[in-house]
């Protein structure tokens, strides 16, 4: 059945999911929505990964999807570390207030 | 004793002796520093003499010693030896500075007996013989150099030995910086052989190569470097432009002015012209000049002469107007003549400095002649050397002077060399130095009269005080007397005595080319007679006006042209000229180059500018990373478009 939906659709799918979390990362203050928009970038890719990897007919891309979810897995730990970190610290996690490290 | 020996004991000897006065004066009683200090000398002067001597047994042809010490220098093609180099002319140039330097030294002691720094003194006027000597005696043009420097060094610093006297250390100072100019013509010249002679700058190769024409000369470069040597020798032998540091460097010790400043290092100039006759004959142009200039210098000078009223200034215009006469000798080839001049002029004019040391001593300093006379009846010795000295310079006959200075104007009158066929120059130049030579009679007797005869014009209370100076100090004044006297006798033109002549033949071979005009015994007496006389009219209206009914007359001529009396009392405002013209230039330049060139471009734009250049740059660059990560972002994503845009495209 899923022969049956064109590669398109995912494509489209998977770049919209891509916009949106490009747009969250950019554009959102709270440090874990911004953290949550990567987490949707990396899937993003990941389903581009996969959907290729299946009308190919080559498996390397579904190995590398998982590696991508391995690395998010850790990006996640150590990611959410740093906010609670910054969470205690300073009382607040809105992105535009860690502006310290500049000029 | 080995030739290398020899020579290098001549040269050496003062040096030890202003290495041992100069390190451990402080340490020696002043008697063993005098002895020291003039033993060296006299030494010397008796390794010169034996020197001589031998030189003297050798071969006419074959009258050259040589001496090698060590190789100084070998880079490449260039090879520099210290090694000194003995023919007739450096052999009468050792004898001339070692005997009178050691009799100056000897005299020094007596003069130099109430000054506190006497080892300083003797140290450099050690170091100074050693310098003059090894000018002399180097067998190459840098070894010459070397000593050429070594007496501008101790000339400045006896001219400012007194240097507590802001005036005296200026004096030194002018010297050494008129010199300067001077040196630098002559290192562009050396650098220019340098380059024409494959780096050989021994004196007797380069004859070789010049005389047998071995080596291409390139004649436009043979005729630079004479004249950057040229220039070198006006500014050493103080000639016109350069001659305005001798009067003042009479600031210094008189002694000092009598060795450096009269007898030895002033005729440097002379020599190396002498030295390098053999180049000069490829440029007869700069000879021409060089007997210009000498000519002009001659009679400028002498007109100043005649109304300075400091006996030594007087006595350094006088010095000027005579190296004139032998610039004018070197520039119609008469280099005989030349040398002859400066030997005669070295006894005389070394009398007449020491005479006057002598009356300076006596009178505690008074140098205004204004302000002696009479001093006849108190000092006979100092003042009967004087008036002999006096009678050689002015060219009262069968004294030295009339020889050589006859022999200078005579071979002016009959020159015919190929730079000057067409106009007349010998002529010329041989009445404006008959001119000089009045002017040169007239100042020498004003000098005598106002000095030693008449009244004492001074103080009453220093007239008590005068007294002959001591032995040590008349023994010289004898001896350079006597030498002022029978100096002449060795070149005698018309009584066909021709000792020097015969003697220094073998230098000047290759480079004697004045061309005689063949002219009869008639004329030589003429031109004699015309000398004499004029002499005869210089002392006459001396005696005159100073002496005789005429008494009144000077002062009336400085009341009839006052403006023109102080024209050239002012010595034609020449120092305030060269004051506003290169000073001022000079002055204004550096003010240009410290506010535009240092101040501005370095300073400024240069150090300063390149921080604040950096710093304005970083700080608006800086401005970028404002550790807004979402702005970063935001031109990420912009420059990753615009990229995939244009490789898609």
């Amino acid at each position: 059945m899923i022969n049956t939906i064109p590669i398109h659709y995912f494509l489209l799918l998977s770049a919209m999911l891509f916009t949106i979390g490009m747009l969250g990362v950019i554009f959102r203050r709270n440090a874990l929505i911004v953290f949550m928009s990567i987490e949707l970038m990396l899937n993003a890719v990941n389903l581009t990964l996969v959907t290729f990897s299946r009308f190919r007919g080559d498996s390397s891309g579904h190995v590398i999807a998982f590696l991508v979810m391995a690395v998010a897995a850790a990006e996640a730990a150590v990611g959410l570390a740093i906010i609670i970190n910054i969470f205690r610290h300073k009382k607040v996690v809105n992105i535009d207030t860690m502006d310290r490290m500049k000029y | 004793m080995s030739n290398t020996a020899l020579l290098s004991s001549i040269v050496l000897l003062p040096l030890l002796g202003a290495l041992i006065n100069g390190l451990f004066a402080g340490r020696l009683p002043r008697r063993v520093v005098e002895v020291i200090a003039c033993s060296t000398v006299i030494v010397s002067f008796l390794f010169s003499l034996k020197a001589f001597l031998q030189l003297m047994a050798l071969p006419v042809g074959a009258r050259e010693i040589h001496a090698h010490l060590y190789n100084w220098v070998a880079v490449g093609n260039f090879r520099f030896d210290v090694a000194f180099y003995l023919d007739p002319l450096s052999s009468m140039m050792s004898l001339i500075i070692t005997g009178v330097g050691g009799l100056i030294h000897v005299y020094s002691a007596g003069y130099m007996s109430h000054d506190p720094s006497y080892g300083r003194y003797f140290s450099y006027l050690n170091l100074f013989t050693f310098s003059m000597l090894s000018l002399v005696l180097g067998n190459n043009i840098l070894l010459m150099f070397l000593g050429w420097e070594g007496v501008g060094l101790c000339s400045y610093l006896l001219i400012g030995f007194w240097f507590t006297d802001v005036q005296k250390a200026k004096a030194g100072k002018k010297a050494f910086i008129v010199n300067r100019i001077g040196d630098l013509a002559f290192i562009v010249g050396v650098g220019l052989l340098l380059g024409l002679a494959d780096g050989n700058l021994d004196f007797t190769y380069l004859r070789k190569v010049t005389a047998l024409r071995t080596l291409y000369l390139d004649p436009m470069m043979v005729k630079g470097i004479c004249l950057a040597f040229f220039i070198g020798a006006t500014g050493k032998s103080a000639q016109i432009p350069l001659y305005v540091w001798l009067p003042d460097a009479m600031a210094g010790p008189t002694p000092v002015s009598a060795l450096i400043h009269a007898a030895t290092m002033v005729t440097a100039g002379i020599y190396m012209i002498a030295r390098l006759n053999f180049m000069y004959a490829l440029a007869p142009e700069v000879l021409t000049l060089i007997a210009g200039v000498g000519a002009a210098t001659a009679l400028f000078a002498a007109t100043i002469g005649i109304v300075q009223r400091d006996i030594k200034k007087v006595l350094a215009y006088s010095t000027v107007s005579q190296l004139g006469y032998m610039f004018l000798a070197v520039g119609m080839g008469a280099y005989t003549a030349a040398m002859f001049h400066l030997m005669t002029h070295a006894f005389f004019k070394a009398c007449l400095f020491l005479g006057s040391g002598s009356v300076i001593h006596s009178l505690h300093g008074e140098q205004d002649i204004i302000k002696m006379g009479g001093l006849r009846k108190k000092m006979p010795v100092t003042a009967l050397t004087f008036l002999t000295a006096t009678m050689a310079i002015s060219g009262v006959p069968l004294f030295a002077g009339f020889f050589s200075k006859d022999e200078i104007l005579w071979k002016a009158f009959t020159n015919a060399h190929a730079g000057m066929t067409t106009v007349y120059w010998g002529k010329i130049f041989f009445v404006v130095g008959l001119i000089a030579a009045l002017c040169t009679a007239f100042y020498m007797f004003r000098l005598y009269f106002l000095t030693f005869e008449g009244e004492y014009r001074g103080p009453k209370e220093t007239e008590k005080t005068i007294h002959e100076s001591p032995v040590s100090m008349t023994l010289a004044l004898v001896v350079l007397a006597f030498l002022s006297v029978v100096g002449g006798y060795v070149q005698i033109g018309f009584a066909h005595v021709h000792l020097l002549e015969d003697w220094l033949a073998p230098v000047f071979a290759v480079g004697s080319l004045n061309v005689v005009e063949t002219m009869g015994h008639s004329w030589e007496y003429a031109t004699m007679a015309m000398s004499v006389a004029i002499a005869g009219v210089g002392i006459g209206a001396a005696y005159y006006l100073y002496m005789g009914a005429g008494t009144k007359i000077p002062a009336r001529m400085m009341e009839a042209a006052p403006r023109l009396y102080n024209f050239v009392w002012n010595k034609y405002k020449i120092d305030e000229l060269y004051q506003v013209v290169f000073v001022g230039t000079y002055r204004s330049f550096a003010h240009f180059s410290h506010r535009f060139a240092d101040a501005f471009v370095i300073d400024f734009l240069g150090v300063r500018g390149t921080g604040a250049l950096a710093q304005g740059i970083g700080r608006v660059i800086g401005r970028l990373q404002n550790g807004d990560v979402q702005r970063y972002l935001v031109v990420f994503v912009v420059g990753l478009t615009l990229i995939l845009y244009l490789w898609l495209q």
